[in-house]
């Protein structure tokens, strides 16, 4: 998990960095550009498989322990209790990691899918900065972009340093400043994300 | 019979080295065809059972916990002597063999002390391979710290969980025999019977405590590893479980059982608090390094301890033994205690305590530390602060533990301690090889009656129990099995095992059909009751006369009224205790008929009609310089004597004054 | 230290062996001093099971004194019970108070089966120290113990980690029920020291193989272990452990080799 879940992290730097080009008040023009670019160039393509990749083992991945780990425990305690150190998220990555999946497939309905038919079956180009602002601005696609920026916060905060202490990496100067960054990187990556369909809903963008 | 210790000849410091030349060796290839069970996995057993199946030997191993790695040799806190002399103080394996040997109170034997002291360092080496986390200078070598009052630097320890980390290294490497194969463990098993063929013993009946069912293990020879007997006082620092079955049984099927009497009652324990107590917990005796101990000087104190002036306390060790003060050995300080609560003196809210004080210590580090820091005129708070710290780090972990049980901070009023029963130097009778009066039955560890002679220095019974294990036992049952090596496995269908089987059977159902009104636990604590008013820090005739009706009567009323619930064939420790507390029961009236026929002082035991004008031990040499070895009869218990001669230390008074 | 008394009500797991289904089974207990263990308030419930003619409740405990590791309770949800770094056998009763009721269940792993009541077969771990928690050094042939220095540093740490008593709260109080922090803290003691220098490969593979084939879960670093540890073993062993897994898996021979001895 650990590997795939830090790839996963520099991807979701990526993904929120070009998006972020919507901020630059010229209409979506690079935003546009980058778009076609990632879309169409055949790297970039070759690195989507890759990624798809990545997803998939970390989900099958977390799928097979999720298994192996409810059958550690075929009785279940009647009570149970932690300490305010142990986060409530920590415990339920594998439901916010469905939470996102889902949220996933909503989003690649959203904004992949057309790009594919596009470049497959020779449909229209979509211009991906009006198509956020369709999505966006309607009530319902709003509000479940919000929960699922919410679960990917939860998710990341446990997830980042969680994969540091997976690959073996725990040490007393330097985990308390990766806990610090995991939090800081979370935090940024989600509010960046969580901007765009609020600029589009009250209308900056 | 005759008690023939078999010291080999030569010089004293020979002895070891002659007889290991010339003991008889089996072969590799008879090994494999060996079976030997060993009963109990503590330091001695463990040790022992890894280094039999090292050698090649089948062991058979035996715990009554869940796992041999719970053996209460794991709650050791101070350390392991060896006379390793890495400090160059002057320490050599003789000065370590004549501290051990005056203080027991010159009742062990010379041979046996010797060789402990001999092999002490070969049990650092080895532990330390294993693993064990032993404490460190920064340069990288083991460090050492005085211990219980010695001159010397020889105690090595690991914080305060030396015997923890000694046993896990023991365990580690009996399970790396079970590993292999070489090594059978059989965990949740308790010894019921010793199986004797032809005067031999050859085998054990062990209950299965998860499936309650009887099994028969045969074994060419029988070692029996399984702990002390201080629970026959009910409330010590034993753990709940320890027991002395195992012994006990063996001492019925003709092992002869020495000095019972020989119990070690240590001084730094922390009181009990109420009729619902289960068990005492010790604090390491490392504490009266830099803790004072005392008592108000008035019967009718009513202010808090640091309330009370100078001049209002009265620090007894420190007033009645100048030389050693708070540092005498354990006897003499267990006995000091009691006799000021005795006297009217004790502290808390049974009067049956005394403090052990560290604000002097804390001033004093204090001082120290705020000189070191080049701090001037620091006020009270600040030379408190660095004092404070100090103690902590050395003694943190104790502090936190009576914190835990007491509710009490240590760092602000003084602790609280009693004595409390702790080890037993008794046990059953060995020769110079360990081997019992049943041949083919070896006794190591606190089981044996050992080295420690009538008291043990503190970090000794470490010390002990991995020598007889590692070191001494495996050599010495070659030598006897080497005689052995046509004997086939003998089948446990063989009449021997049916009848000891049978015999056990028929107790249990004995047990299980008294059906009467009072728990196990009612009737040993009125045993302990018994024991530790007559038979315990003090001894005088009427009382341990007295004592031996009381424990009959107590004997006759459990066997009629014990009320064990639960079913035969299933897990019941209401049956495991019963049949612990039964066995006590027998135990505990030898332990006061032994303590009667002694009629001096010596080390732990002590008769007040044998005492110095000053109210110190007595020993009387000239009458009793002997082992005594109680043999089991149908008609009673007999004694015989094994002469104590000693040819290179001669006795001499123990004083610490 | 102000004493009191109080009752209390108890719901306590029993199983009659591994083969039944348990249930809880509620008593009340009464004048109960502030004073006593944990364990001694359950002797006070036994005592007073047998003379009503019932079978007492069965539980592990030995020393009594927070080392042995035998006692484990899962006591209203938390390992142990409420006490920071601590055993149940060391909790004492005036962490309650009159009228509370408390709930006690045995650990609960696939690999701890119950054996009766709040009793549990903990042999797992046994087998999990075979696989590799040692030394492979015969009795005699151990060099002087100087002969090799070890950085204080070094000895304290292996000391830290060497402080575990076995009792499987990490597995009870783990959401995934993982023995991670168990094989970690053995795993880690012996990497510190350069007497376990030898099998470091071999150890920690095998070790970990066995956890798995125990039936213990997965480590999903959520640190339950570490806070519910009665001697605060850290988490830092697990990465340790992890690393060491890694360099074991990279270098070192065919994969899975069993320690010689």
């Amino acid at each position: 998990m650990g590997f795939t879940g830090l790839f996963l992290i520099a991807f979701l730097i990526v993904h929120a960095g070009l998006n972020a080009t919507i901020f630059m008040n010229d209409d979506g023009e690079t935003f546009n550009k980058t778009s076609h670019f990632m879309s169409h160039n055949w790297i970039m393509r070759f690195l989507e498989l890759g990624l798809f990749i990545g997803f998939i083992i970390h989900i099958v991945q977390g799928m097979i322990l999720t298994r192996m780990n409810r059958a550690a425990r075929p009785v279940k305690y009647s009570k149970t209790r932690y300490i305010s150190k142990i986060k409530w998220y920590s415990r339920y990555m594998g439901i916010l990691g469905i939470l996102i999946l889902l949220y996933l497939i909503m989003h690649l309905a959203h904004f992949w899918v057309e790009t594919k038919s596009e470049l497959y079956f020779g449909a229209e180009e979509v211009n991906q900065y009006e198509r956020m602002r369709e999505v966006f601005t309607q009530p319902l696609w709003f509000v479940l972009y919000m929960v699922g920026l919410a679960a990917l916060l939860y998710h990341l905060l446990h997830g980042f340093q969680s994969a540091f202490q997976s690959l073996g990496m725990n040490d007393k100067t330097w985990t308390p400043l990766v806990k610090k960054l995991g939090v800081a990187y979370s935090v940024i990556i989600v509010l960046l994300f969580a901007l765009m369909p609020i600029a589009f809903m009250v209308g900056w963008l | 019979m005759v008690l023939d210790p078999k010291i080999p000849a030569g010089e004293l410091k020979d002895k070891w080295q002659n007889y290991k030349d010339h003991c008889k060796l089996v072969s590799p290839a008879n090994k494999r065809n060996i079976d030997i069970i060993v009963v109990g996995t503590g330091l001695a057993g463990a040790s022992a059972a890894a280094t039999l199946g090292e050698l090649g030997y089948n062991v058979k191993a035996f715990c009554f916990q869940d796992s041999p790695r719970r053996a209460h040799s794991i709650a050791a806190q101070g350390g392991i002597n060896a006379a390793k002399n890495y400090q160059n103080d002057g320490d050599s394996t003789f000065r370590l063999y004549y501290e051990t040997l005056k203080g027991g109170d010159y009742r062990s034997r010379e041979a046996n002390t010797y060789r402990l002291a001999e092999v002490s360092g070969n049990i650092i080496d080895q532990a330390t391979a294993q693993g064990v986390p032993f404490a460190r200078e920064y340069g990288g070598t083991l460090a050492n710290r005085s211990f219980g009052g010695t001159q010397v630097s020889r105690t090595f320890y690991a914080r305060g969980q030396t015997g923890q980390q000694l046993l896990l290294g023991a365990y580690g490497a009996l399970q790396r025999q079970v590993a292999t194969g070489k090594v059978t463990m059989y965990a949740r098993h308790e010894m019921l019977e010793l199986v004797v063929i032809d005067g031999k013993a050859r085998g054990i009946i062990a209950r299965n405590l998860v499936t309650g069912k009887l099994e028969r293990y045969f074994g060419h020879a029988v070692v029996l590893a399984s702990g002390g007997y201080g629970n026959v006082f009910f409330l010590s620092t034993n753990a709940m479980g320890s027991n002395a079955t195992a012994s006990w049984k063996s001492h019925k099927k003709g092992a002869y059982f020495a000095n019972p009497c020989y119990t070690q009652i240590h001084p730094t324990c922390i009181p009990v608090s109420g009729d619902y107590q289960s068990k005492l917990t010790l604090m390491s005796e490392s504490l009266r390094n830099d803790g004072r101990i005392w008592v108000p000087k008035n019967k009718d104190e009513k202010r808090k301890p640091g309330d009370i002036p100078a001049e209002d306390r009265d620090y007894y060790l420190e007033r009645r033994y100048p030389a050693f003060g708070n540092l005498v050995p354990r006897d003499v300080a267990s006995r000091a205690a009691k006799e000021r609560c005795d006297a009217g003196y004790g502290v808390g809210s049974s009067k049956m305590a005394v403090y052990l004080d560290f604000a002097d210590a804390i001033h004093r580090y204090g001082k120290m530390e705020v000189h070191k820091h080049g701090i001037e005129n620091a006020d009270a708070a600040t030379i408190r602060e660095y004092g404070m710290k100090v103690v902590s780090d050395k003694y943190g972990n104790l502090f936190e533990m009576y914190e835990k049980i007491t509710g009490e901070n240590p760092y602000e009023v003084p602790m609280r301690i009693y004595p409390a029963v702790h080890y037993t130097m008794g046990g059953l009778w060995v020769d110079y090889e360990l081997h019992t009066t049943v041949p083919g039955l070896f006794a190591i560890g606190e089981c044996n009656f050992s080295d420690h002679g009538a008291n043990r220095l503190g970090a000794s019974a470490l010390m002990q129990g991995l020598a007889d294990g590692y070191f001494i036992l495996p050599y010495t049952i070659g030598n006897y099995l080497s005689g052995d090596i046509r004997t086939p496995r003998i089948p446990t269908d063989h009449p021997a095992f049916e009848a000891a089987e049978k015999e056990v059977a028929d107790r249990i159902n004995k047990l299980m059909n008294v059906k009467g009104t009072k728990s196990v636990d009612h009737f040993h604590r009125e045993l302990g009751k018994i024991m530790w008013n007559k038979c315990g820090m003090a001894r005088n005739e009427k009382g341990l006369t007295e004592a031996i009706t009381e424990i009959q009567q107590l004997r006759e009323e459990f066997w009629k009224d014990v009320r064990v619930p639960g079913e035969i064939n299933s897990m019941n420790p209401e049956l495991d205790k019963a049949h612990r507390v039964a066995d006590f029961m027998e135990l505990a009236e030898l332990m006061c008929r032994d303590a009667l026929q002694r009629r001096e002082s010596c080390g732990g035991h002590f008769r007040e009609e044998s005492q110095t004008p000053e109210g110190e031990a007595l020993r009387i040499d000239d009458e009793f310089s002997f082992v005594s070895a109680w043999q089991y009869t149908p008609e009673g218990e007999v004694m015989n004597k094994e002469p104590l001669i000693f040819e290179v230390s001669k006795p001499s008074q123990r004083s610490y004054k | 230290m102000e004493h009191y008394t109080m009752n209390l009500t108890l719901k306590v797991w029993r199983q009659k062996n591994s083969e039944t289904v348990g249930h809880f089974e509620t008593f009340e207990v009464k004048d109960i001093s502030s004073e006593m263990s944990f364990l001694e308030m359950f002797d006070v419930l036994n005592e007073q099971l047998i003379s009503e003619g019932k079978d007492p409740i069965a539980f592990d405990h030995d020393c009594r004194e927070g080392i042995c590791g035998a006692c484990s309770m899962y006591v209203d949800g938390r390992a142990h019970g409420p006490w920071e770094k601590n055993t149940v056998c060391q909790l004492h009763m005036r962490a309650y108070h009159d009228g509370d009721t408390i709930v006690v269940e045995p650990w609960r792993s696939a690999a701890f089966p119950v054996i009766k009541d709040l009793m549990v077969d903990r042999r797992a771990f046994d087998r999990i120290i075979e696989a590799g928690g040692f030394v492979s050094v015969n009795t005699g042939n151990a060099p002087d113990a100087n002969s090799i220095p070890v950085s204080k540093v070094a000895a304290d740490e292996a000391f830290d980690a060497a402080a575990c008593i076995g009792c499987g709260a990490c597995v009870a109080a783990c959401p995934n029920g993982s023995a991670a922090l168990f094989i970690g803290a053995k795993v880690s003691q012996l990497a510190f020291l350069p007497q376990g220098d030898a099998e470091r490969a071999s150890r920690v593979k095998n070790m970990v193989d066995q956890a798995a084939k125990e039936g213990f879960g997965n480590c999903g670093n959520i640190y339950n272990c570490e806070a519910e540890c009665p001697k605060g073993i850290s988490v830092g062993n697990i990465a340790k452990m992890k690393r060491e897994y890694m360099r074991a898996s990279v270098s070192s021979g065919p994969a899975g080799i069993r320690s010689e001895s």
